[in-house]
């Protein structure tokens, strides 16, 4: 049988060191789903993109029926009967679906009425759901993704490809996907879907190709594979998902957060009543489908939103604290004394019963007389700033690398200044520390980068991130929270960062880490709770929950009581 | 009711000014640029039209052909300016507000450079017949109808057609999906640059038509040329009072217009208010304060549907990673 | 078998890292005779004199340096105007850092001018019992004060409707320099009952000749113009790089979600960076109301507010690099000026100049940021 589309020798670079795709051959036949599967940043995606006109390979070509294909543009992929869903809906917000899908067609189509006829009938033939004259921004995740499943459908593609479609899709709703996908096939359609799920991989696919850093490793049949072996193909060694996990130290609250409801900006509710707890010394993992809330519960604690209601309560703990007359007076020590609370640097109760004002006095400046203090802080409608000045070392690894977390035209050391330039009466920064700390995050995380002044626009995701934890951590934080923070990585910068959380658990501090794949959550933390549309779940015991139940309680839907 | 009628027409006849130049403008920014020449294009276009206009005279064309040709001369000039600004935003993807002001820069320069040369241009070739050709279809009129000529009627159209063809047609649609989100028009396969190209082209084309417009229409003076710039600004700015709707510049129009005439009517509108000399800058000062009133009112109620064109501004490079 | 070779795309671009600084110079160099050629080409065209006699064309080009350099005023008034725009552009830099597009800068150094100038008018010039009642060096610390609050409030009135309901400051802004410029003309129909409208240039409030033996006395005026901008030039860049205020600045630029995300108050840098960039501007209209002028007119500025945008960006919003660009605008300005009276064009000209050598020095940006690739002729590759 003849393919409908072949790959051969593909080549795409992007600047001088990024090789995204290495002479990449593949071929795809008729009525089947041809699954590529790899990791992030293996350039699945940066392949097929070359296939739907949106980049142009440095090298190689395409043949659509054995013809070759000069695809310049997406209209030119279309001409090919070549339509793909890209990760990202590539869709105006303003318009409605019928006017999104009206888009870019020439005057053959009719008039909007006529468009919005076709659209229902396609819907009824694969079994669609959706009304034509919403408008986008009114639309579920969901909703988006037909409209745009609708728009190359409309087109006449022969040719679908779909890039991580499942990513943002409840189970039931990734369930209706590859039946629809299903009967695409049944219709005599290619499907190309773009993955690195592989229980996707085994429920929809004919066949599998599989990518590895740019490479194509191999293409196998479906049936005649097994699970472990493509990701061994996938990651190319046994993978030892192993994650070092230490029992948690001494885990005391230390932040609570107590019926929590925030607005988002269009006024639904992106968190609702929200209990939860972490501790220090433990990694508390969140689970659950992307904009549940995780974000929007990050950011509350870290100071940047407004809730409506709640509290959020922070502990510090303040071990052998000497006392000072600045915080207290004499006979308050001497009350603090008697009721058993101070000691001596060597672990001595202290009694000051015959300690003279003057003797008391010299104890006090020598920084004799130490005492244990929890302070009990609302940081609930603070500032970041105002977090800061409180004493509260909180760090935060936002998702939006460098949107929110990093600066991408300073260089490395001009990051590192982000969190500690204020520091010192000057009214000039100082560059000496920021440099040192920036040089000595190169040397232990080995960030690859030209200097530490080059802009960390140019570094590498893994080599972002890696600052990016590596500043945060840097301040020896009593809550470090960290959002999707191995998103994009390779394995090996993700095992950098699995260990550097894991070491901040080891030093006491409460780690709130925010994922996606169950695997490694149930691996590295040692409570998890699930978000699901802004509610948060009691906790589990990542030792024991499975994986089912984790899964059940991020899809399962909520009944609005409201 | 005549000083009242006389106030009305007039500051509609000023209103056309700026209804070229915004909706020339809004055509622009529909597809994502924010074309801060327009006073430079406007300049030019007038410069374009009365240069036009002395040949013609010269060679001695019939009336019709006249105002055909001078409008034609001004379009051309104007997308000639627009094509300058879009080679380099567009192809070039140059900083669009710098480029503007470079535009702006050139173009009022050399309006005045062309507009001060007596030999290509003479005022009383391109003024004295030729405005009464202009004020067809009222020219011979006495009262105060004969001040709107053909020209305002052709602003009206273009206003109501540019607001038809954005928001009734396919082109329109895909080209305010190219302001919107030009990645998205460009996996539709729309050929982006293309539309990017004629938008602002032929926008810059409409916009200077507000150029030609005032000066042989509206203040039918050879000084008035030297005003034009400030008109430009203000065009742009009543982009925004119209929320991007282009038919909405014809009441927008007239409220500035209102506003620009109002200080020479008053004294016959409300004969008790004595307008001293003083008072004049103070009048005149009123529509930028007024520019900036709905600035600030539209930016305090701002609503979805109201929002400028997502990614105006924004050079489109596809292989942006 | 078939060959079967379709054409590929015959240019591809894609972004480029970075360039060596002397390739970036050369291709600024090259837009820039480029588009002096050009400007030759629009001349040849425009002017009847180089019509008439083409041969004069190398005049036409001598005249870009004889404009700037041919005599010692010349080469003195060159300095100065190179520091007067600098100062403007200085002005701009720290708004422009943080992404505040300010279109303002001619209102605000314009209200600069106003408020030097109502001080001396006022003030100056007045006797009380036989003494004048202020003598000049009080006069100018008055007039320095006053206009630097004007420009401030003329700066920092857009800046606090952006910080709070981020209204669009680039059009609020300009339409601030209209408001301004009737406000002039309004208080010169006051202050000139006569109807002429034009304030003669005022006796009192003169700068004190501090250096002697450069020939004119006013050129030692030009001189401390240019070494108090000197000294501006060097504040703005060490506040820009060294300073933490000048760090939130660039923050807030970059993304102002990073800005909130370490605690730096958003609105607060805004309003404050206004006021400095207003002051800046309210600065150079003193050095025009209180330097140079002494007078006011609603063409004091001169455009220059708009012209200065474009130094600033030209220099990729970098103070040392200004003092090369606006001396790049000030010499074609000269030159152009030069050209408009030797040949008899009018007096708009040198903007035609600026225009077409900006629109090459933009345009030149492009071959910074990106790479052309041409598309490498294949062997026609044999299928099957």
């Amino acid at each position: 049988m003849q393919p409908v589309l072949e790959l051969k020798h593909i080549t795409k670079r992007f600047g001088k060191d990024v090789l995204a795709n290495d002479d990449v051959s593949m071929e795809v036949y008729p009525g089947e789903v041809l699954a590529i599967l790899g990791e992030n940043g293996c350039g699945k995606t940066t392949l097929m993109n070359m296939v739907s006109g949106i980049y142009y390979p440095d090298a190689g070509h395409i043949y659509i029926k054995g013809e070759e294909a000069l695809i310049r543009s997406p209209r030119d992929a279309y001409k090919y009967n070549i339509g793909m869903i890209h990760q990202h809906f590539k869709l105006v917000d303003v318009f409605s679906a019928a006017e999104n899908i009206a888009l870019g067609l020439d005057k053959t189509s009719g008039s909007l009425k006529q468009v919005t006829d076709k659209v229902s009938e396609i819907s009824a033939k694969y079994g669609f759901n959706i009304d034509p004259n919403k408008k986008i921004y009114d639309m579920s995740v969901s909703e988006k993704q037909t409209v745009e499943i609708i728009k190359v459908l409309f087109r006449g593609a022969e040719i679908l490809i779909l890039d991580e479609p499942t990513a943002v899709l409840t189970l039931s709703e990734i369930k209706r996907l590859f039946e629809i996908l299903r009967n695409m096939v049944a219709d005599g359609k290619s499907v190309i879907i773009i993955t690195h799920k592989l229980n996707e991989v085994m429920e929809v696919s004919d066949r599998v190709a599989v990518m590895r850093k740019g490479k194509h490793i191999a293409t196998v049949n479906t049936s005649e594979t097994t699970e472990s072996e493509l990701t061994d193909m996938m990651v190319g060694r046994k993978v030892d998902l192993n994650i070092a996990r230490t029992e948690p130290v001494d885990p005391r609250p230390r932040i609570e957060i107590r019926n929590l409801s925030l607005k988002d900006e269009e006024g639904g509710w992106a968190l609702k009543e929200v209990n939860l707890t972490a501790c220090g010394g433990e990694i508390l993992g969140i689970a659950g489908i992307a904009g549940s809330g995780q974000r929007q519960l990050l950011e509350a604690v870290a100071g940047l939103n407004r809730p409506e209601t709640g509290e959020i309560i922070f502990t510090n703990p303040k071990k052998n604290k000497p006392v000072t007359l600045f915080h207290k007076k004499l006979p308050q020590i001497r009350r603090l004394a008697a009721e058993n609370k101070l000691h001596y640097p060597d672990g001595k109760r202290v009694n000051l019963s015959g300690v003279s004002d003057k003797q008391l006095r010299a104890l006090i400046a020598e920084e004799k007389l130490l005492f244990d203090d929890d302070e009990i802080m609302s940081l609930r409608d603070k500032t970041p700033l105002e977090i800061r000045e409180l004493g509260v070392k909180l760090s935060f690894v936002p998702e939006d690398r460098l949107g929110m977390g990093l600066v991408g035209d300073m260089g490395i050391s001009g990051n590192m200044m982000l969190r500690s330039y204020r520091k010192g009466k000057s009214m000039f920064l100082n560059f000496k520390k920021p440099k040192a700390l920036g040089e000595e995050i190169i040397k232990e995380l080995e960030v690859v980068t030209p200097s530490v002044r080059t802009p960390v626009r140019r570094l590498s995701g893994g080599n972002l991130q890696k600052v990016l934890v590596g500043r945060e951590i840097s301040s020896s934080p009593k809550v470090l929270m960290a959002a999707y923070p191995v998103r994009g990585l390779d394995i090996n910068s993700s095992y950098t960062i699995y260990n550097l959380l894991a070491k901040q658990k080891s030093l006491g501090t409460a780690v709130i880490y925010v994922g996606e794949d169950l695997d490694v959550l149930m691996e590295l933390c040692d409570r998890i709770v699930v978000m699901n549309s802004g509610r948060v779940s009691e906790p589990l015991d990542a030792r024991s929950v499975k994986k089912e139940e984790l899964g059940r309680l991020m899809t399962v839907s909520h009944r609005e009581g409201e | 009711m005549g000083p009242f009628i006389d106030f009305l027409v007039d500051s509609l006849g000023f209103g056309a000014t700026f209804m070229y130049g915004s909706t020339g403008e809004i055509i622009t920014e529909k597809a994502g640029h924010l074309n801060l020449g327009i006073p430079g294009v406007m300049c030019m276009g007038g410069a374009g039209g009365c240069l036009m206009i002395n040949l013609c005279v010269k060679a001695g064309f019939p009336p019709f052909l006249i105002v055909l040709l001078g409008i034609l001369g001004s379009f051309i000039m104007g997308v000639l300016m627009g094509l300058i600004y879009s080679f380099l935003t567009v192809t070039l993807r140059a900083n669009q507000n710098v480029t503007g002001l470079a535009l702006t820069t050139f173009g009022v320069g050399l309006m005045k450079v062309l507009m001060s040369d007596k030999k290509l241009v003479q005022a009383t070739t391109y003024l004295v017949n030729p405005k009464n050709y202009f004020r067809f279809p009222f020219a011979s009129r006495t009262d105060n109808l004969h001040t709107l000529g053909v020209m305002f009627f052709i602003a009206v159209i273009i206003a109501i057609g540019a607001g038809w063809l954005l928001y009734h047609t396919r082109t329109g649609l895909n080209l305010r999906s190219i302001g919107e989100n030009p990645a998205t028009a460009d996996a539709a396969g729309i050929n982006v640059i293309r539309y990017k190209y004629l938008a602002t082209c032929i926008g810059s084309g409409i916009s200077a038509l507000g150029g030609l417009y005032y000066i042989i229409d509206y203040m039918c003076s050879q000084e008035a040329y030297l005003s034009l710039e400030a008109f430009g600004w203000l065009s742009i700015a009543l982009v925004i009072f119209v929320l991007w709707k282009p038919h909405i510049t014809i009441p927008g129009a007239f409220i500035f217009g209102v506003l620009f005439s109002c200080s020479s009517h008053i004294p016959n509108l409300l004969p008790f208010i004595k307008v001293t000399m003083a008072a004049k800058p103070l009048f005149k000062m009123l529509p930028y304060v007024f520019t900036i009133v709905v600035l600030i009112i539209s930016s305090v109620r701002s609503r979805r549907e109201n929002r400028p064109p997502k990614s105006l501004g924004i050079s489109y490079f596809r292989e942006e990673r | 078998m078939q060959t079967n070779r379709v054409k590929a795309p015959l240019v591809h671009l894609s972004r480029r890292d970075t360039l060596p600084l002397w390739h970036k110079a050369v291709i600024r160099l090259a837009a820039f005779i480029l588009g002096m050629a050009v400007c030759g080409l629009v001349a040849l065209l425009l002017i009847e004199k180089l019509r008439l006699d083409p041969s004069r064309m190398g005049e036409f080009y001598q005249s870009f340096i004889k404009g700037s350099f041919s005599t010692l005023a010349r080469r003195w008034k060159f300095f100065k105007n190179v520091a007067v725009l600098l100062c403007i552009a200085l002005a701009l830099t720290p708004a422009f850092r943080m992404r505040f597009w300010n279109t303002g800068a001619e209102g605000q150094t314009l209200m600069g001018v106003l408020a030097a100038v109502a001080v001396n008018f006022y003030l100056g010039g007045k006797y009380t019992n036989g003494r004048v009642a202020w003598p000049d060096w009080s006069l100018l610390v008055l007039m320095f004060a006053a206009s630097l609050i004007a420009g401030a409030v003329w700066g920092v009135i857009p800046a606090l409707f952006k910080a709070r309901w981020n209204t669009n400051e680039t059009l609020f802004t300009l339409m601030m320099n209209y408001v301004a410029t009737f406000f002039v003309s309004y208080c010169l129909i006051k202050w000139v009952p006569s109807g002429s409208s034009s304030l003669g240039k005022l006796s009192s409030g003169k700068l004190p000749t501090v250096f002697t033996g450069l020939g004119k006395s006013q050129y030692s005026d030009y001189l401390l113009i240019i070494i108090l901008v000197g000294l501006v030039t060097a504040l703005v860049y060490v506040y820009l790089n060294y300073s933490k205020h000048g760090y939130e600045i660039s923050v807030v630029g970059e993304s102002e979600r990073t800005a909130r995300y370490v605690g730096i108050n958003v609105n607060k840098v805004i309003v404050r960076t206004m006021l400095l960039s207003g002051m800046l501007c309210g600065l150079a209209g003193w050095i025009i109301g209180a330097g140079l002028d002494r007078s006011v007119t609603t063409e004091s500025v001169g455009g220059q507010g708009f012209t200065a945008i474009m130094v600033c960006w030209l220099a990729k919003f970098d103070p040392i690099m200004m003092i090369l660009t606006s001396g790049l605008i000030i010499f074609l300005n000269l030159g152009a000026d030069q050209i408009s009276t030797t040949f008899d064009v009018s007096g708009a000209f040198p903007n035609v100049i600026i225009g077409i050598v900006l629109f090459f020095i933009i345009g030149s940006e492009f071959f910074i940021n990106y790479k052309i690739n041409f598309r490498k002729k294949e062997t026609p590759s044999v299928t099957k």
